[in-house]
């Protein structure tokens, strides 16, 4: 076990864990951030999806002891009263069916808008190609990332 | 107006809400406000609730709190069942807030996701329930003004008497209510004045869902809670031998690790339980990541089941390519006669054509994106359990059986669902939580890794069916011929179209026994039903020299005006409507010219469905640029909610058809995760859904299982006409046996 000190949606969270532990595990168990899914633990399904430095990561494979001070964004922390450009868009599209993927969706679309704030058609479907969709809401995610980008 | 006798009595009040009794949460909330698009801060909290039948309360302030009584699993049911009993109360649906029902059956009628039955079996109850509210409301406000009952007029949640020019918000008038008896009898809506049904209302947990709230099973949690997994046997066909923890329980964090038996010895199982792995090593920790790496310092033995095992399973190790021959042996064979009209034989020998062509399909994992996993706490006379679940009422039972309490000690409340398709039926997980926790006595969540999920699955079963079509010298069908099966059942629905349009017409069924764990999987059956039956459609339109809508819709005009056989279960007009209605939307007539398109049609869980796919050849691919639907599931709840569904329904079947293939080597799934085992992501979707619904007054039917199936036939027979090969065999990728 070892103590890390990590800035988490922009507050310091100490937590005192096994340094091989998973980001996701750290979020999920220690700090009672549970809006970071776990779906395969392999950074296959993108359900994990969270931003390190603004870049979309996966945290089932993001060690805590790889972190250091980067900033840590989850989805608790994309904005402060739910608002931001991506969540507003998710509602207006009403994209959720099951939801559990969604916030992994939304990091992972909230990365690619960081780096590209007007993403084409395609370049949308090859950001999100890792982020698995059970339901099948990629026609509502691919417009929900539309909107917010214009806004 | 339609009158209803009411089925509420004093019994329906719900004496402990799952908010009172959920004394252990920590981070639920089971309310969720209706209106996600405005804050939700302009929903204030009543001082006081006021319980008018067991599906609603009144505040004294107007707010309205609705039980959504079905496990919500992404179909929409928590916001679709509440807005029918919102739209019969007569409030504004911006003051109603949905709570996540306790499972009550003496209140709520099948609590259960399976079969798209929601909103079907609920109908008349949900609308009873907000009819019998609003009858009381009236009441309660004709005996304070001292008017006859039937002046008192309603809209949005306020009362009316016109003539005295007297009004009353809902919430002035709870009180009062809640005081009288329940009418024998309510008045219902006519459809026309519906104001919440037919509407667009946006997911009741929308806002949650994506600020990411604790909501789901694996989000649960409560003071003092452990967290388990287990490990099963690697292999189907093998059972617990005997295994070494020492390792395991000297790592950190471990509490302990023990062997559990799902079932008692002498437990008659029901349909939602689970032969295959009924004993299993269990780990238990503080922390998942620890459960977990203590798990990979397990050493375990397992051994080959018995040939006379009590369960009656089957021994053996299983492999993909023994399946798709013992299917193929079995089909060579006459089967099970379920249907025959008219002499199909003769039909046959007397064809000027004869159309022959077989189809197979594998076993494929559920995958929900939420992997199994349910929390239990156990004590010596009461069990708590929450998680996700589709069957509660059934496994409440089991975990009764297993624990040894009366069912009334056993408390099952349900978590949303990451979504389940049929996986979440089967709740042996529940039972394992539930024994877990009575073993180590304290509040427990076990969790399945993707690895545990994807390899102790309640699979999708192996299909095989033969097709045959007799075509006369004038190209019409004079015979068909399905023989169908699978492994270990098989998936005919004998008394489905084209059974009813053809004179001579035999369907037998085959089944292949096996020691895999096989369900209900989205459409049951009807996954494969659908492919191989438009897609052979397809061919055989082909091979009449007609186009494949007006022949489907010729053989549908002789089902209508005269049905061969008295037991077609599908009503020929409506399924006809969606073909119709798909031809023209489409312009499948007017603008098919330069595009590769497909057809296909569909009826199963009380819906019809048609789709057209358009596939463009880009760069030596293939891209699927649109697909249409047409959809005929009666009264349309929540519009754009249906849409969703189809649109979701769609993509999802493409995928399994395309993609998802769980193979067998030695009794073992050689998929155990995404890396390997294939489901539809971005870029494969469609460019283009265009969803159309029939309208009619028809009562709702159901919407989660029917957009799924056709789909796939549809895009089968486009695939032919972008790349001139036929598909008969899945996953279309690799198109080939086994």
């Amino acid at each position: 076990m070892a103590v890390f000190n990590l800035n988490i949606n922009g507050k310091q969270h100490e937590v005192d864990v096994d340094p091989s532990t998973p980001m996701l595990w750290v979020l999920r168990d220690h700090l009672d951030l549970v809006g970071t899914k776990f779906g395969c633990g392999i950074a296959q399904c993108g359900a994990c999806t969270i931003l390190v430095n603004g870049v979309a990561t996966r945290s089932c494979i993001t060690f805590v002891d790889s972190v250091g001070d980067k900033e840590i964004t989850t989805i608790e922390g994309l904005s402060e009263n739910g608002d931001h450009a991506l969540q507003k868009a998710w509602i207006e599209e009403d994209v959720p069916q099951c939801g559990y993927c969604q916030s992994g969706q939304i990091m992972n679309a909230a990365g690619l808008l960081n780096a590209n704030p007007s993403p084409s058609d395609e370049e949308i479907e090859m950001a999100m190609h890792g982020n698995i969709c059970r339901c099948g809401t990629y026609t509502r995610i691919k417009k929900a990332i539309k909107t917010a980008a214009n806004s | 107006m339609t009158t209803v006798k009411t089925k509420l009595d004093r019994r329906s009040f719900i004496r402990s809400s799952a908010l009172a009794g959920g004394g252990l949460l920590l981070t639920f909330s089971w309310l969720a406000p209706a209106c996600t698009t405005d804050s939700p801060k302009q929903l204030t909290m009543p001082d006081e609730w006021y319980e008018l039948n067991g599906f609603l309360k009144i505040g004294n302030n107007g707010a309205v709190t609705i039980m959504s009584p079905n496990p919500e699993i992404g179909q929409n049911v928590k916001t679709s069942m509440p807005m029918i009993v919102a739209d019969e109360l007569d409030v504004d649906w911006k003051f109603v807030m949905v709570e996540q029902a306790p499972l009550n059956t003496d209140i709520f009628t099948r609590q259960l996701a399976g079969g798209s039955q929601s909103i079907r079996q609920g109908w008349n109850g949900l609308r009873m329930a907000g009819a019998t509210g609003r009858r009381m409301l009236r009441e309660a406000a004709a005996h304070e003004w001292k008017v006859p009952v039937d002046e008192i007029t309603t809209e949005a949640g306020v009362l009316y008497h016109k003539n005295s020019g007297k009004e009353a918000g809902y919430g002035e008038m709870a009180s009062a209510a809640a005081e009288l008896t329940v009418p024998e009898e309510v008045e219902l809506k006519d459809i026309k004045d519906f104001t919440i049904i037919g509407t667009s209302r946006k997911n009741v947990d929308g806002q949650k869902i994506v600020t990411g709230k604790p909501l789901f099973g694996l989000d649960y949690k409560a003071e003092g809670m452990l967290i388990a997994m287990i490990e099963h046997p690697p292999a189907f066909g093998m059972k617990l031998k005997s295994f070494d923890a020492t390792e395991a329980k000297a790592m950190p964090g471990i509490i302990d690790v023990f062997s559990i038996k799902t079932y008692n010895d002498d437990y008659q199982m029901q349909w939602s339980d689970v032969t295959a792995f009924t004993e299993l090593v269990a780990v238990v920790g503080k922390s998942t990541w620890e459960v977990m790496n203590a798990k990979l310092m397990l050493n375990v033995e397992w051994e080959p089941i018995a040939e006379d095992n009590a369960q009656g399973v089957p021994a053996g190790f299983e492999s993909t390519a023994d399946h798709y021959k013992k299917m193929e042996e079995a089909a060579a064979k006459a089967g099970r006669e379920q249907r025959r009209d008219g002499n199909p034989e003769e039909a046959f020998k007397n064809a000027a054509k004869v159309i022959e062509r077989t189809y197979t399909a594998p076993f494929q994992a559920h995958s929900p994106m939420e992997p199994m996993n349910f929390f239990a706490d156990v004590k010596d006379d009461f069990a708590l359990l929450a998680g996700p679940t589709q069957t509660p009422e059934f496994m409440e039972k089991t975990v009764a059986a297993r624990l040894g309490l009366p069912l009334e000690k056993v408390d099952v409340q349900m978590t949303r669902m990451g979504g389940g398709f049929g996986r979440r039926l089967y709740g042996h997980f529940m039972v394992e939580a539930a024994v877990i926790s009575q073993q180590v006595k304290a509040p427990v969540k076990l969790i399945y890794s993707r690895e545990d999920d994807m390899s102790y699955g309640i699979y999708r079963p192996a299909y095989h069916a033969l097709y045959r079509a007799a075509l006369d010298a004038d190209n019409n069908l004079i015979g068909f011929h399905v023989r169908m099966g699978g492994i270990p059942e098989s998936p005919l629905h004998a008394n489905r179209f084209p059974a009813g349009s053809v004179d001579n017409y035999l369907a037998e069924s085959f089944t292949v026994e096996s020691n895999i764990s096989t369900g209900a999987f989205r459409a049951p059956g009807s996954n494969f039903n659908a492919v191989a039956e438009q897609s052979f459609l397809d061919e055989v339109a082909e091979a009449a020299g007609k186009d494949p809508i007006q022949f489907r819709l010729d053989l549908l005009k002789r089902a209508q005006e005269n049905p061969v056989g008295s037991n077609n279960d599908y009503d020929a007009a409506r399924y006809a409507g969606v073909l119709e209605q798909v031809r023209e939307k489409s312009g499948w007539d007017t603008n098919s010219e330069g595009k590769n398109r497909g057809v296909a049609a569909y009826f199963c869980h009380n819906s019809y469905v048609a789709n057209v796919v358009d596939i463009a050849n880009k760069d030596g691919k293939q891209v699927i640029e649109k697909v249409y639907a047409s959809v005929d599931c009666g009264i349309v709840v929540n519009p754009d909610a249906a849409v969703n569904m189809t649109e979701g329904s769609i993509v999802d079947g493409i995928g399994h058809a395309m993609y998802s293939e769980l193979t067998f080597s030695e009794g073992q799934p050689e998929q155990n995760n995404f890396d390997m085992y294939r489901l539809i992501r971005h870029a494969e979707a469609p460019k283009e859904i265009e969803v159309h619904f029939v309208e009619n007054n028809i009562d709702p039917t159901g919407l989660g299982e029917p957009p799924y199936p056709p789909v796939m036939g549809a895009l089968a027979n486009a695939l032919y006409k972008a790349n001139g090969e036929r598909y008969y065999h899945q996953p279309f990728v690799k198109n080939s046996i086994g």
